[in-house]
């Protein structure tokens, strides 16, 4: 039997006062670590507070106009944020027109159709592509995609559809359309991946019911699965979109750095994240920077809320397992 | 005993005459949140006894026990009324860790560490401070948990390489390592086959002149096997409590005749 | 088999090819890049990449030496800021927090992992560089801090969780205390999981480079420490690419490849030691 084993003796504990909680490690471990939990909060607070403050002196002057003008004249003072709002948006929308259909459909196929090695394989290295950082895309978006888009896919646009509007004009291969094309590619990989554990939930008995009615494998998977997991589904959309509105660098290397509303998806434009990247710097002027930064308000008030609903859906899907309220 | 070494937490003055429970729950209350799950319940656990506390699932019993360690404090938004007393001395106003220092506990399913078997059984002293050859401690306490025979080649091998009876007695050995003036154990053998089961049982026969036990078991039979004194809980109260013989074969209350005999639970 | 079916059965086919289709073009994604960048970078990788400094266009014979440094710095002060904010941050969550004060943490970290890195730039540049009158490589070190701090808090928390309350119990029964256990018992069963999320967060600001534009800024040559204007890899990749010197495009590509490789690894490493096995058995 342990006797000579030496437990060593505690004092024998008071009452709990506030101090003697204070010299208790547990009490200070929460202390230490609450302070650290407070400093992300400090972090938050002060990045608005920042944000606000630096644009006030654009806001003052411009008021909610700032966001429906069309200028953007540094020499006279004349800032407006709409031309970058447009361009943001159109740039997110082609990438997610392009990367939804894609996405969905690659996910469709890890999740229902592929054995389970060629799907972990597939998606290990689809994951591994939202990892490569966004001046990369663009360095790849520059030397490969605008070539292709200038000399072959917007030509061949233009031949076919040129009667539309956002397919005429003159072919610079920077522009819209390339930077939503790059962006679709970033964004890809997010879709996939969200999209595809939000079909991997849905109960295998959903798929057989539909099998076992004589629906085909396609019909099964799109009337039955693919709905049941829609609110994982639109939340990876989200969430890419999120995205795409705050890339930078790859769209700031292919827009072609256009302060203008442009009608065709050829000619160049600018976005948000690209206007501040370009001039930020070498502005002068409190007025323009403070107009810089109030972009950058614009820019994150639009993503915390697309982000927002983004995680809505997809904390619908893993709570509750279905897309059914 | 151990509690040579372990702080002398129970005041001299004042002890009762007559045999002492070495643990006490008098008129203990508990609640989760606005739910009451135990209703004044009083009870004496007496010392060297093995105590077995029966009932249907979603009884209390297992809420019971935890309150004697004060484990049950890990769950936010729970509230102990009434006392219960190690000693005669009031646990809920003891210093926790100190507490579960002479109140050891083993769970239902074996919660091994994710470290080697030594380091399993060496934690306790260690982390209370042990001054000592650990070594020695943790080969005493493998020996005490009958394990030590199959282990001693394969210390350093992960805990988790054992299979699920060694794990749950290993565990055994990881509580007995600090020399615990008690042992709770809640339902320890429901998740393993007869054999390990039988081997857990008799391993309480031989514990028992070191320390005090108290164990909860939704079999009957295990109870009426290994425990020396039994009580019948039902619905958050405390039923009857005797010896397991009255229990089994005299019980003078309907319901735990009716439990006994099969007619619910 | 009616019109109808063959149709029906017809459809069923082309449309699930398709899905594979798309899910093939995906991967191959991948190994274009890798393949352009490789082609494009490795011929222009030499020694004097890593050793020289930039030279002006024109000359041949000159590197990136500064920008490799410049990165390292930059990113080693945000790993040493930001991770100990977050991991701690993250212990917070998982072991201490309530419920409304930690809701309300995680939900400014998830809102922080939403906003785009351009705009932590500019709230370093308020918070550091407007003070200071100067852009520094400590600046974009604030920078990068921002952005690592919630992720590892998050992920950090995500893996401390999901140790089973059990092994916590275990722990708590024998007499340890809360801060006890979870140094030694919770943290190491979840260390896996955790190393896991810091080096994957490492890895995204290492390639960040908007957060740098006007905090760091650039460099040409050697900084004298971190409070002048740093060069980095990623805002080198940048300024070249866009040059007009054939050169330069070059130093571009061979910039990329080294960055990418090094993120590359970087996550494949991390998803490796994650599923050599998470420590705790399930």
């Amino acid at each position: 039997m342990a006797t000579s084993a030496t437990l060593p003796a505690r004092p024998a504990p008071g009452a709990r006062g506030f101090f003697s909680r204070l010299t208790n490690g547990d009490e200070i471990a929460r202390l230490i670590t609450l302070a650290f939990a407070a400093a992300i909060l400090l972090v938050a607070v002060t990045l608005v507070w920042q944000l606000w403050v630096h644009s006030s002196l654009a806001r003052q002057k411009f008021g909610l106009g700032f966001l429906t003008s069309s200028a953007w004249d540094p020499v006279d003072d004349n800032f407006g944020a709409l031309p970058f709002i447009y361009g943001t948006v159109i740039t997110s929308a082609i990438a997610l027109i392009i990367a939804v259909p894609l996405g969905v459909g690659a996910a469709i196929f890890l999740s229902e159709l592929a054995p389970q090695r060629i799907s972990s394989t597939f998606t290990f290295f689809i994951e591994l592509l939202a990892a490569v950082p966004s001046v990369i895309y663009g360095l790849l978006a520059i030397f490969t995609l605008v070539p292709l888009m200038r000399d072959y896919v917007e030509p061949a646009l233009k031949k076919s559809l040129g009667f539309l509007p956002i397919f005429s004009g003159a072919i610079f291969g920077v522009g819209y359309l390339t930077a939503g094309a790059i962006l679709a590619i970033m964004t890809l990989p997010f879709i996939i991946s969200i999209s595809r554990e939000a079909l991997l939930e849905v109960p295998v008995e959903q798929r057989e019911a539909a099998l076992a009615l004589g629906a085909t494998r396609w019909e099964s998977t799109w009337q039955a699965v693919v709905p049941w997991a829609r609110l994982g589904i639109f939340g990876s959309i989200f969430l890419a979109l999120a995205r795409a509105l705050g890339e930078t660098m790859a769209v700031t290397m292919v827009i072609g750095n256009d302060p203008n509303i442009h009608a065709s998806l050829f000619a160049p434009g600018y976005t948000i994240a690209a206007v501040i990247a370009n001039e930020f710097s070498e502005a002068t002027g409190d007025l323009y920077l403070s107009a810089l930064v109030g972009l950058a308000l614009v820019l994150f008030l639009l993503t915390i809320v697309i982000n927002a609903l983004a995680r809505l859906l997809i904390i619908a899907t893993t709570r509750r397992g279905s897309a059914h309220p | 005993m151990g509690t040579a070494n372990l702080p002398s937490a129970s005041s001299s003055a004042g002890k009762p005459v007559g045999q002492p429970g070495k643990l006490k729950a008098v008129h203990l209350n508990f609640f989760y949140g606005a739910y009451q799950a135990l209703h004044d319940i009083s009870l004496e656990v007496p010392a060297n006894k093995i105590t077995a506390l029966i009932g249907p699932s979603g009884c209390g019993k297992s809420t019971f026990l935890r309150t004697l360690n004060r484990i049950s404090e890990t769950i936010h938004n729970t509230r102990v009324e009434g006392q219960v007393l190690l000693d005669d001395e009031d646990v809920l106003k003891v210093d926790v860790t100190a507490l579960r220092r002479r109140v050891g506990m083993v769970f239902q399913k074996s919660n091994p560490f994710p470290k080697s078997i030594f380091d399993n059984v060496a934690y306790g002293p260690k982390v209370n401070g042990f001054r000592g050859s650990l070594a020695d401690a943790v080969e005493h306490s493998l020996k005490r948990a009958a394990l030590w025979d199959e282990v001693k080649d394969k210390l350093q091998k992960s805990a988790y390489a054992l299979s699920g009876g060694q794990q749950q007695r290993l565990c055994i050995a990881r509580a007995l390592a600090v020399d615990p003036e008690v042992l709770l154990l809640d339902e320890p053998c429901s998740a393993l086959d007869p054999i390990a089961t039988a081997k857990i049982e008799d391993l309480l026969f031989t514990l028992k002149d070191q320390c005090t036990i108290v164990i909860v078991t939704h079999n009957m039979q295990q109870a009426a096997r290994v425990a020396d004194r039994t009580g019948f809980f039902l619905l958050g109260k405390l039923i009857e409590y005797n010896t397991t013989e009255i229990i089994f074969k005299t019980p003078t209350k309907q319901e735990t005749e009716d439990y006994i005999t099969g007619r619910f639970g | 088999m009616t019109l109808r079916n063959r149709w029906r059965k017809g459809l069923s086919y082309v449309m699930l090819s398709l899905t594979g289709v798309c899910a093939v073009l995906a991967v191959s994604i991948l190994f274009l890049i890798l393949g352009c960048l490789v082609y494009n970078g490795w011929r222009s990788l030499d020694w004097n990449f890593f050793t020289k400094l930039p030279k002006s266009p024109g000359e041949t014979g000159g590197g990136m030496a500064n920008a490799i440094v410049g990165s390292f710095e930059i990113v080693l002060m945000a790993t040493l800021i930001g991770l100990p904010i977050g991991f701690m941050a993250g212990v917070y969550l998982s072991e201490f927090g309530g419920k409304t004060f930690a809701s309300l943490v995680r939900y400014m970290a998830d809102l922080l992992n939403g906003v785009p890195s351009i705009v932590i730039g500019i709230f370093a540049w308020t918070l550091v560089v407007v003070p200071m009158h100067r852009f520094s490589g400590f600046a974009g070190g604030v920078a990068l801090a921002i952005i690592l701090i919630p992720i590892t808090a998050r992920s950090t928390e995500q893996f401390m969780t999901s140790v089973p309350q059990t092994l916590r119990e275990g722990a708590l029964a024998l007499g340890a205390s809360q801060w006890k256990t979870i140094a030694t018992v919770v943290v190491p069963a979840a260390y896996r999981g955790i190393a896991t999320g810091m080096i994957l967060g490492v890895a995204r600001i290492a390639g960040e480079t908007a957060p740098l534009l006007f905090t760091s800024l650039n460099n040409e040559f050697w900084s004298n420490g971190l409070t002048q204007p740093t060069a980095s890899l990623p805002y080198m990749i940048y300024t070249r690419a866009l040059a007009p010197y054939e050169d330069w495009h070059r130093q571009a590509w061979a910039a990329g490849m080294v960055l990418l490789v090094a993120v590359l690894l970087a996550n494949m490493a991390a998803r490796l030691i994650l599923s050599r096995g998470i420590a705790v058995q399930k």
